[in-house]
């Protein structure tokens, strides 16, 4: 076994190599770059080394500068981790060369895979499913015709010089095939020069599911089961699960099978995804392999208890594989939520800065519950611009997939993040989406539920009741304390009230209390009561509340007349107001906010470098209007729609807080 | 006798009434409560007691003998705030616009009275159309009494002013005079001058949203301390500050159950300062760390927001917060943000309230403007006030601390009480760049020279230590200790007494 290896990677994945090299005893060396000099994966290795300045392509990728990192720490192997150099068939080579051991596939098998065509033909050729299609030279509407049946409906007519969904066609029969074919060669001669067709099957409800393989250098090669990736945001996978809630156990197989075959076919070691695309009918067409560890590993580690990591390190330091295809049992359900530092409420537009506050849910293992997450990053630590957006994998596990869902709920609603914009409201607003939990997802799903993006959940009655009444509950035990203010005139003390009214997501709920030495008993007006039991005391962010043995936890900050609530995805202004103060509220006017839609606002706080235009400028749309400096990234402002500049609120030199207007139209 | 007694309640429901229905509901369309509505909600419930409810003006003029009300346009009385004394009053707008008339002043007067006798806060609710005009000058002699005692409170008992409606002409000076001034957005105006005269006098077009809204007063008068969406969250706001202030200027500040350890590390606090020195960073993210349960009160948030002004809780009891906002004109002083902290030194200072200090200040804002504009004696009202003040105060300086205004920032020359530093701290004349260039002046030439010279002036003083070694900086001590660093440090100044010579006034530099 190896004695020191080095991590050519940064953030979580460094940090959850670094886990499994030193529960292995083995020591562990990080590279970083000037902007990860705090980085935690810094922080957890052994030894670290300084390779350049922040951009990857002059640090992290730079073969040379990793290799002198080994040679300086005399690493005897190298995990790459995903990105950067993982799938770089020369940094194989390079370690090769120099006798480092690579923790990863051997070279061959990187290249191999690393092409679409040539992959695919391999794949045939070893007997794996692929999209069928033809791609040959297609004569004329017949031909197509002929072939599609060939192929079986519904089938995709595209041009091979294609691009952006011109000439392309979906065709179910005959005709639409025969016409899909002529109205495609006419598109695409006229809008590509080059009339070019191909036909291939059309995969309709399409899941993303991939299958882990893992295979040592003695020929042993076995699959891990599969995972479920198909709920993605243009393409970046946002939630992945193991098992898939789709495959049957024969499916499973076959699909293990052929992902092995394919693994064997070139010589694969080390730990590798083959991914797939599978129709509703359960039909499964090969997409591509991956050679390296997957960021959603942690689902398959979470069923099969098998360390990924552990296990890559083993095969590279030439041992077999000490398990067997019959060893491999899928054993519960595990979820993976990736937090990005995006902010759903601004189509995801992604955000840097300074993590301000970052409490991540306790880790634990039990038996009916695992929550593990997997980070690189810690409070007070920096997302930057520099790297990928990923905060964190949040993964749960339960003996079923529900109790893995409700498992997230609860993990994502007590995970605390601070500072920057970040996708945790979305991610719990996808775990209760009626369709994500019936497993009827496709990977169209975020673009069909969330057509016009994201602007929070929102949360059915019986939850409403439930935070009511616990907000109900926590507002009452503030007050008792404020009332308990020195310079009190003594024996006329204020007396806190018993009856309030809660205002939430558009409801009011009166509601009376009775609170004893265990907590409080929340009876609301219309039926019923509620029990409220909580450690919770004011001034704390995070309230974790026993609602009727149910628990509820939530996002608190306090507000003169209740609170600001985040539960379950949605943003809640919550008011609980003494009966006479919700009835002098009746008469407070709702101020509509300005209509922003006239405003150029600025979208993260930085300072005016310029401004192209002055009042009174007439403005087209996509002119560049000015220039913000942020980060000292320069980002141009452009209109959104053609105008009339009517006001500047900004000039050169002004520094601006996101949402500062900088200037209105007419 | 159930007679007499029943003319009792008849009185006070004519008195309840105020200017009869009808204004109510003019007053209520325009999203404004009553005067009694507002107390109500200001108040503990059922803890208000009024004060001459009978009483009506003794004007014939214009016939205003035949137009009376009970209570002539204001309610005034006390109660309590979370069981704590204040007294009050509320303008009626519904009764003659709020208009202030002899015996409306009169009625203020007596609370004020009462106020400095008992030791309690007066909260003023304006919501007035001015003077009445029919009383003439007595309006006037009103006014001046009302002036006269706000005068005579001021650093006795807080003085409170929420503008709730219009506050215009000679009626502003009250609110002026008190110690701080609330505005409820859209439905608050305040000047000395409305628009109508402006246009006459100099020709400007503006509106009185513009001309005294509560966006002029917050952002660019400084007139006012915070703004508030409407009524209700404004008199919410103003029980949480009476929270957090004395009842008057014999008195501790007050204190309350806490939540939050005294003793609790923040690690996250040791990468608030960025690498780079010239990259700024949110001071307050380091206040709300300190403070009990991340609860920061802002004076003036929106004004001068290079200094950072407000009330936060340590082990229960109220701190006030001074520091300056590298992410605002990098946190240097300048006129407009000295006034800001100056005149909130000397309230803490005069009700007893500790002050803690962050300090990272690059020195003055140069140029013409500044000069012009006496930035000189305007700083000096920062300088004079922290050196004056004989309340607890603790400093900490988390990065620079150049000249001039190291000297201000609390500094223990100018008797700072605990004087601490960040390992970051930069305590120096000036910034190592600037030093050079003047003490190397004939090597400027000499890029590298100077770079080696900087290099050097920086390794000399770009650190806390050099000031350490003098005394200046008692301790230097780690970011994450802060909060825990902090109120011991307070924990240990509780007995404090220091007392200045004696004068009839200081003169401070107005």
């Amino acid at each position: 076994m190896f004695n020191k290896i080095l991590i050519a990677n940064r953030g979580e994945i460094a940090c959850r190599v670094i886990k499994s090299a030193r529960k292995m005893g083995i020591a562990t060396v990080a590279i970083y770059s000037d902007a990860d000099r705090h980085a935690l994966h810094v922080q957890m290795a052994d030894e670290a080394v300084h390779i350049g300045p922040p951009p990857a392509n002059q640090s992290y990728i730079v073969i040379d500068k990793v290799m002198e990192a080994i040679r300086a720490t005399g690493a005897e192997a190298v995990h790459p981790g995903y990105g950067f150099l993982s799938e770089n068939r020369k940094f194989a080579e390079a370690l090769e060369a120099e006798g480092v051991a690579f923790i990863g596939p051997p070279a061959g098998a990187i290249e191999a895979m690393g092409d679409k065509i040539t992959s695919k033909k391999l794949a045939q050729e070893a007997g794996v499913s692929t999209v069928p299609g033809y791609m040959g030279l297609i004569e004329d509407a017949e031909e197509a015709v002929k072939i599609s049946g060939e192929i079986g409906y519904p089938v995709m007519i595209k041009a091979s010089a294609g691009g952006g969904g011109k000439g392309m066609r979906i065709a179910w029969n005959d005709d639409e095939a025969r016409e899909g074919f002529q109205s495609s060669r006419n598109e695409a001669a006229s809008s590509f020069g080059d009339d070019r067709i191909f036909i291939e099957k059309f995969v309709t409800q399409p899941r993303h599911i991939e299958i882990q393989v893992l295979g040592d250098k003695h020929g042993n090669c076995l699959y891990l089961g599969e995972r479920e990736c198909s709920i993605q945001r243009r393409n970046q996978k946002v939630i992945e699960e193991a098992p898939s809630p789709f495959l049957d156990e024969k499916t499973r197989r076959a699909m293990g099978e052929q992902a092995v075959a394919l693994a064997r076919a070139v010589d694969y070691s080390s730990a590798g995804t083959v991914e797939f695309i599978v129709d509703g009918e359960r039909n499964f067409y090969f997409l591509e392999m991956n050679t390296r560890l997957q960021v959603e590993h942690p689902v398959t580690e979470l069923i099969t208890g098998v360390d990924l990591v552990e296990q890559m390190i083993r095969v590279a330091a030439g041992e077999k594989l000490d398990l067997t295809q019959e060893d491999i049992s899928l054993d519960g359900w595990a979820m993976e939520s990736r937090l990005y530092a995006e902010d759903p409420y601004r189509s995801f537009l992604p955000s840097i800065g300074r993590l301000t506050r970052y409490r991540p849910p306790e880790e634990h293992v039990e038996d009916a519950s695992v929550v593990r997450n997997d980070t690189g990053v810690y409070e007070g630590g920096e997302i930057s611009m520099y790297y990928d957006p990923m905060i964190a994998k949040l993964c749960t596990w339960g003996p079923t997939r529900d109790h893995a869902i409700e498992g997230m709920r609860v993990a994502l609603d007590s995970f605390e993040l601070e500072g920057i914009g970040h996708n945790l409201p979305f991610l719990s607003a996808v775990m209760d989406h009626p369709r994500f939990v019936s497993g009827e997802i496709t990977t169209a799903f975020i673009a069909e539920e969330y057509p016009d993006g994201f602007s929070g959940a929102v949360l059915h009655d019986s939850a409403l009741r439930k935070l009511a009444a616990g907000a109900a509950a926590m507002h009452r035990v503030s007050e008792i304390r404020a009332a308990r203010v020195s310079g009190r005139m003594s024996h006329h003390e204020r007396e806190v009230g018993r009856d309030w009214v809660v205002s939430l997501g558009g409801h009011d709920y009166p509601v009376t209390i009775d609170a004893d030495r265990g907590g409080a008993t929340v009876r609301l007006a219309d039926d019923g009561a509620l029990r409220v039991t909580s450690d919770w005391v004011p001034g704390r962010p995070l309230a974790v509340l026993d609602v009727d043995g149910e628990t509820v936890v939530a996002k608190v900050a306090p507000q003169p007349l209740g609170f600001r609530m985040r539960h379950r995805g949605a943003d809640l202004d919550v008011r609980v107001q003494t009966p006479r103060q919700f009835e002098l509220s009746a008469h407070m006017l709702e101020k509509t906010p300005p209509d922003t839609s006239r405003m150029l606002l600025c979208p993260m706080p930085g300072l005016v470098v310029s401004l192209a235009v002055s009042a009174g400028d007439e403005v087209q749309e996509g002119q560049v209007l000015c220039t913000v400096e942020a980060m000292k990234m320069e980002n141009v402002l452009r209109a959104e729609r053609a105008g009339v500049v009517s006001k500047i609120n900004a000039e050169p030199g002004s520094s601006l807080a996101v949402d500062d207007v900088i200037m209105e139209f007419e | 006798m159930k007679d007499i007694l029943q003319e009792l309640e008849r009185r006070r429901g004519d008195a309840r009434e105020g200017g009869g229905a009808r204004r109510v509901e003019a007053q209520h369309s325009k999203g404004k409560l009553t005067a009694r509505e507002r107390i109500e909600l200001l108040l503990d419930p059922g803890s208000f007691e009024e004060f001459d409810m009978f009483v009506s003006h003794r004007c014939t003029d214009f016939g205003m003998q035949d137009s009376k009300y009970s209570g002539d346009g204001v309610v005034t009385g006390w109660g309590t705030v979370n069981g704590r004394l204040v007294y009050v009053f509320s303008q009626d707008f519904t009764v003659f616009g709020g208009s202030l008339s002899e015996t409306h002043a009169q009625k203020i007067c007596k609370i004020m009275d009462m106020a400095m006798q008992n030791g309690a806060p007066v909260i003023g609710l304006n919501d007035s159309g001015g003077a009445r005009i029919q009383e003439g000058v007595a309006s006037l002699a009103g006014y001046a009494d009302v002036f006269q005692r706000n005068i005579m409170a001021s650093g006795v008992v807080p003085q409170i002013s929420v503008i709730m409606g219009p506050c215009a002409g000679g009626a502003v000076y009250s609110p002026a005079m008190t110690d701080f001034i609330f505005m409820v957005k859209d439905s608050s105006y305040m000047f000395v001058t409305g628009p109508d005269v402006v246009k006459t006098v100099t020709n400007e077009v503006v509106t009185a949203e513009e001309l005294g809204g509560a966006k002029t007063h917050t952002t660019k008068s400084s007139v006012a301390d915070a703004a508030f969406e409407n009524d209700l969250e404004a008199l919410m706001e103003v029980r949480r500050l009476i929270d957090m202030l004395p009842l008057n200027n014999r008195e501790k500040p007050p204190h309350r159950p806490f939540f939050d350890d005294p003793e609790r590390l923040d690690m996250s606090l040791d990468t608030l300062i960025p690498e780079n020195p010239n990259m700024p960073y949110d001071m307050k993210e380091l206040i709300v760390k300190t403070a009990d349960e991340g609860d920061f009160y802002e004076i003036q948030a929106e004004f001068a927001k290079n200094m950072i002004t407000g009330f936060i809780r340590l082990e229960g009891q109220t701190v006030g917060v001074v520091a300056n906002q590298p992410m605002v004109l990098a946190g240097c002083l300048d006129i407009d943000s000295s006034r800001k902290a100056a005149r909130f030194v000397r309230f803490c200072d005069a009700f007893e309230i500790p002050i803690l200090t962050f300090v990272d200040v690059p020195g003055f804002l140069p140029g013409t403007g500044q000069e012009f504009g006496g930035v000189i004696k305007h700083g000096a009202k920062l300088l004079f006030a922290f050196g004056e003040a004989t309340v607890p105060k603790v400093t900490v300086i988390t990065r620079k601390a150049y000249g001039g205004a190291y000297d201000v920032m609390s500094s223990k020359h100018i008797r700072g009480d605990f004087n601490y530093a960040w390992p970051t701290a930069e305590i120096a004349v000036m910034g190592a760049k600037g030093a050079t260039e003047i003490l190397y002046r004939s090597e400027l030439g000499d890029a590298e020279k100077i770079a080696a010279r900087t290099k050097d002036y920086e390794d000399r003083f770009a650190n806390p230590f050099v000031a350490a070694e003098r005394g200046f900086i008692d301790e230097v001590i780690q970011p994450h200790s802060t909060r825990k660093r902090v109120c011991r440090a307070f924990a240990s100044l509780r007995n404090k007494k220091q007392t200045n010579p004696w004068k009839k006034h200081d003169n401070i530099p107005l």
